[in-house]
């Protein structure tokens, strides 16, 4: 049998292992991301800087952003690939709408065209039951082609003062995409903590039988959650046009891949059903302190893509064996 | 070392991290031994036979095989000595086909060119499946099989490494009748050929039927090893549990409801047009009913159709008198109906939450505003629940996977009870479970019946369905064939009309 040996026998052996487990589920990826700051602060003394700091979370936002939305995903046991090409369609379509109307609704109706794209891929899976890294592995093609025709392959300029702020602007000290980061996660984290559908999530990447047996209604809950993603991927979309001042349809690519990472890095299984949200923003924070120390190190990029990979697998190599120990 | 003994354990100690699971455990085994192997769950069964098995090494003790000591690294170097073990949960490929399964672990045949030989492949696995009494086709996928049918290969897997001893880990608990005849015709022609066989079960009457000893555990300490002749069930149920319990649930007393008005449930031939067929059937409130027959009868397909969970083709469903179409476990849990199903772990628990969340996963909604969980109000329903049923658990947050079955059961039924349904349906509501959580769970269906509930009790467990039923209903490949009441109910008529007439 697979079972951690002090998990399969009884429940009281099980409670002593528990809180080391818990407290390793919780904060390891915390500890990691202390180390190597700590790392990098000791070895360039520009690192611990506070413009530093910013511009590494800013650096950060879109992708922990997109792991957001990619948790609710991967808590369902399921996978976004689309994320990435959503990204480049909210942010041509944000852009494309703000040459008609003004900066709030442009950036709103971008976040809607990502917010449709998740609700397709939603429906597709929950209805179709097709593997969700089919369905989204179709849309990730698809809408990118999307963006591609709306902006006949160019980039759309982006002229709006007040749009351009989403990206560039601060709050008091504090940069707008940071804001909008910590807000979709505090958002995020009570959803998932104290909201039913936020517990359905769980239970239905745990056990979707189970799920389906007491009741829970599974295909509007994973629409849902598709659309969450989408969401997520709108907003990142925005933001990522108002920092480049264009519309892009070639942009975001990989960023799936980037996402998809940090949330296992921040210890939710890829089976589905465990998992944190803090835990995936760790697992952006982590990903985010790693480039941006190592360029201040002066790594060459290259290497950088690297050393970013072998933590991708690894990240998986630590799922692997947490499942190992957690599934009786 | 007495020279007829294959196997023996001295002294096993293993401890786990903050726990010892096992301390100073003797065990031994004879060539062409039934050697029974019982005790309550987390008295140390499995972590004994994963030590056997090679999964586990000992921090203490000695283990002595076929004469030698030896100390296996890991679970290959047993299974290649000689040691094999048959999981509850069985451990089979699905997507490869039966005779792949069968010889897994052996050397293939293969030609010249290192090429596997197809037909040799079936040819063998069709040997060794024939010398058990089965013709499964070898070429048939084992995804396809019915979960008895998968037993069978792994049985005849076993048998394709010459194994001197086999484990089995509660190997009828998925078996009825016939099957479990087959399965004890098989053990003894093992025996005849010298093989030892540790057998781990929860069923008292096959422990006297098929054993020669038995070893008891509890609480990771050997308590005895007794010769099976020698003793009783009673004898063997206190040294498990450590005081007296009754092994069989008896009989209630008191007046049965008529059915003389319109039943709590009524079902006039329903059909789901695959697995079961024109089955008609009623249910007072107040009133158990089993449903018994053989594994694949058809009757966890017509609880999950009763359930919502699949649709029925054809029949009509209702409740005091009032038809009702059940398209989704929703519509049934709204009207009341609530289901144990038959697999906890794939199909009721939630495996990674808390224990206190899968009690109270049906009543989120009641005790939300607007989506928001008031979680006072929650845990104050789970703690109501652990309670009321007895669940034992250091903590409700407590991952419900470190739990034992009959308290992971007692947790499903919590979660029932907390919607107040008025029918319940229980697929094998005691499989895995061991015997003092049992009787709590008898006395749980005797309570809520006597509340007024009415209960469907699907069961393999014959003596079970006979002790707590009020009726009983048998199927037979997707028919309702027989309805027994009162004296009629034993376990001769039950076997007669479930395999179609030869007394078992």
């Amino acid at each position: 049998m697979n079972g951690n040996p002090a998990m399969t026998e009884t429940g009281r052996e099980g409670a002593a292992r528990l809180n080391w487990r818990g407290i390793m589920d919780k904060m390891g990826i915390v500890i990691v991301v202390l180390i190597i700051s700590a790392l990098f602060a000791v070895m360039d003394e520009n690192f611990l800087t506070w413009s530093n700091m910013m511009n590494m979370l800013r650096q950060t936002a879109i992708n922990a952003i997109l792991a957001a939305g990619m948790t609710f995903v991967i808590l369902t046991g399921g996978i976004d690939l689309s994320v990435g090409a959503i990204v480049a369609l909210a942010g041509v379509s944000g852009v494309y709408f703000s040459q008609w109307m003004p900066a709030l609704p442009a950036m709103l109706l971008g976040t809607l065209v990502g917010a449709a794209a998740g609700y397709v891929n939603g429906v597709l899976t929950a209805k179709t039951k097709l593997p969700a890294i089919i369905v989204t592995l179709g849309s990730m093609t698809y809408l990118r082609g999307i963006a591609y025709v709306v902006t006949g392959g160019y980039p759309l300029i982006l002229n709006d003062g007040s749009f351009i702020k989403m990206g560039q602007g601060y709050l008091g000290p504090v940069p707008i995409p940071i804001v909008i980061m910590l807000l979709v996660y505090a958002v995020f984290f009570v959803i998932l903590k104290y909201t039913v559908f936020g517990r359905n999530v769980y239970m239905i990447g745990g056990n979707s039988e189970a799920a389906f047996l007491t009741g829970i209604r599974v295909v509007p809950r994973m629409t849902w959650v598709y659309t969450i993603s989408g969401i997520c991927s709108g907003i990142a979309g925005v933001i990522l046009s108002a920092r480049l001042l264009s519309g892009q349809p070639n942009v975001g690519s990989g960023y799936e891949l980037d996402a998809i990472a940090a949330v296992v890095l921040g210890g939710t299984s890829l089976a589905g059903g465990m998992g944190t949200i803090v835990g995936s923003l760790f697992g952006a924070l982590f990903m985010g302190t790693l480039s941006n120390g190592l360029t201040l190190l002066s790594v060459p990029y290259y290497w950088q893509l690297i050393i970013k990979g072998i933590v991708i697998v690894l990240a998986i190599y630590i799922d692997r064996l947490r499942q190992r120990g957690a599934r009786g | 070392m007495n020279p007829s003994e294959v196997l023996l354990l001295r002294n096993i100690s293993k401890s786990f991290p903050g726990v010892k699971s096992l301390s100073g455990v003797h065990f031994e085994l004879r060539k062409g031994e039934v050697h029974a192997l019982v005790g309550e769950n987390g008295a140390g069964k499995s972590t004994l036979m994963k030590i056997i098995g090679g999964i586990y090494s000992p921090d203490e003790g000695e283990i002595v095989y076929r004469g030698q000591p030896t100390k296996w690294s890991n679970p290959q170097q047993a299974r290649a000595s000689g040691i094999s073990i048959i999981h509850q949960e069985l451990k089979l490929a699905p997507s490869l086909s039966v005779a792949e399964n069968v010889l897994m672990g052996t050397t293939l045949p293969r030609n010249r060119l290192g090429f596997i030989r197809w037909e040799r492949m079936y040819e063998r696995s069709r040997e060794l499946l024939s010398s058990i009494g089965s013709d499964l086709d070898p070429k048939r996928k084992v995804g396809e099989l019915s979960v008895a049918q998968q037993q069978i290969v792994e049985i005849a897997r076993a048998l394709s490494i010459q194994a001197d001893v086999i484990i089995m880990d509660e190997p009828s608990a998925t078996l009825t009748g016939k099957e479990i005849d087959r399965l004890f015709a098989l053990i003894r022609l093992l025996k005849s050929r010298g093989v030892g066989i540790i057998y781990i079960s929860h069923r008292m009457e096959e422990i006297f039927e098929i054993s020669d000893r038995c070893t008891v555990l509890r609480d990771g300490q050997w308590i005895r090893t007794l010769e099976t002749r020698e003793t009783s069930d009673k004898e063997l149920v206190r040294l498990m549990v450590g005081r007296d319990v009754s092994v069989l649930a008896g009989k209630r007393e008191g007046e049965l409801p008529s059915g003389r008005e319109a039943p709590l449930l009524g079902v006039t031939g329903l059909s789901d047009g695959k697995r079961f067929w024109d089955v008609s059937l009623r249910l007072n409130a107040g009133e158990i009913v089993g449903i018994a027959g053989l594994v694949g009868s058809g009757r966890s397909e017509v609880l999950m159709t009763l359930f919502g969970a699949t649709r029925a083709a054809k029949g009509d469903i209702r409740l005091e008198g009032e038809p009702v179409s059940l398209d989704s476990p929703r519509d049934a849990i709204r009207r009341g109906i609530a289901l144990v199903p038959e697999s906890r772990k794939e199909q009721a628990l939630f495996l990674q939450m808390g224990v206190g969340e899968n009690m109270s996963v049906l009543r989120l909604k009641d005790l939300s505003a607007a989506g928001w969980i008031r979680m006072k109000q929650k845990e104050a329903l789970e703690q109501e629940s652990r309670e009321r049923l007895g669940v034992k658990t250091a903590s409700l947050r407590n991952r419900i996977v470190n739990l034992s079955g009959g308290n992971q059961q007692k947790a499903i039924l919590a979660r029932w009870l907390s919607l107040s349904p008025r029918v319940l349906l229980l697929d094998e509501p005691t499989r895995g479970v061991d015997v003092g959580a049992k009787e709590e769970i008898y006395t749980i269906i005797r309570e809520m019946a006597a509340e007024g509930l009415g209960l469907i009790v699907v069961s393999s467990d014959l003596p079970e369905v006979i002790g707590i039923s009020d009726r009983v209903y048998v199927m037979r490949q997707g028919r309702l064939v027989a309805e027994l009441q009162g004296g009629d109910i034993h376990e001769e008529t039950i076997m007669m009309h479930a395999t179609g007439g030869q007394v078992s």
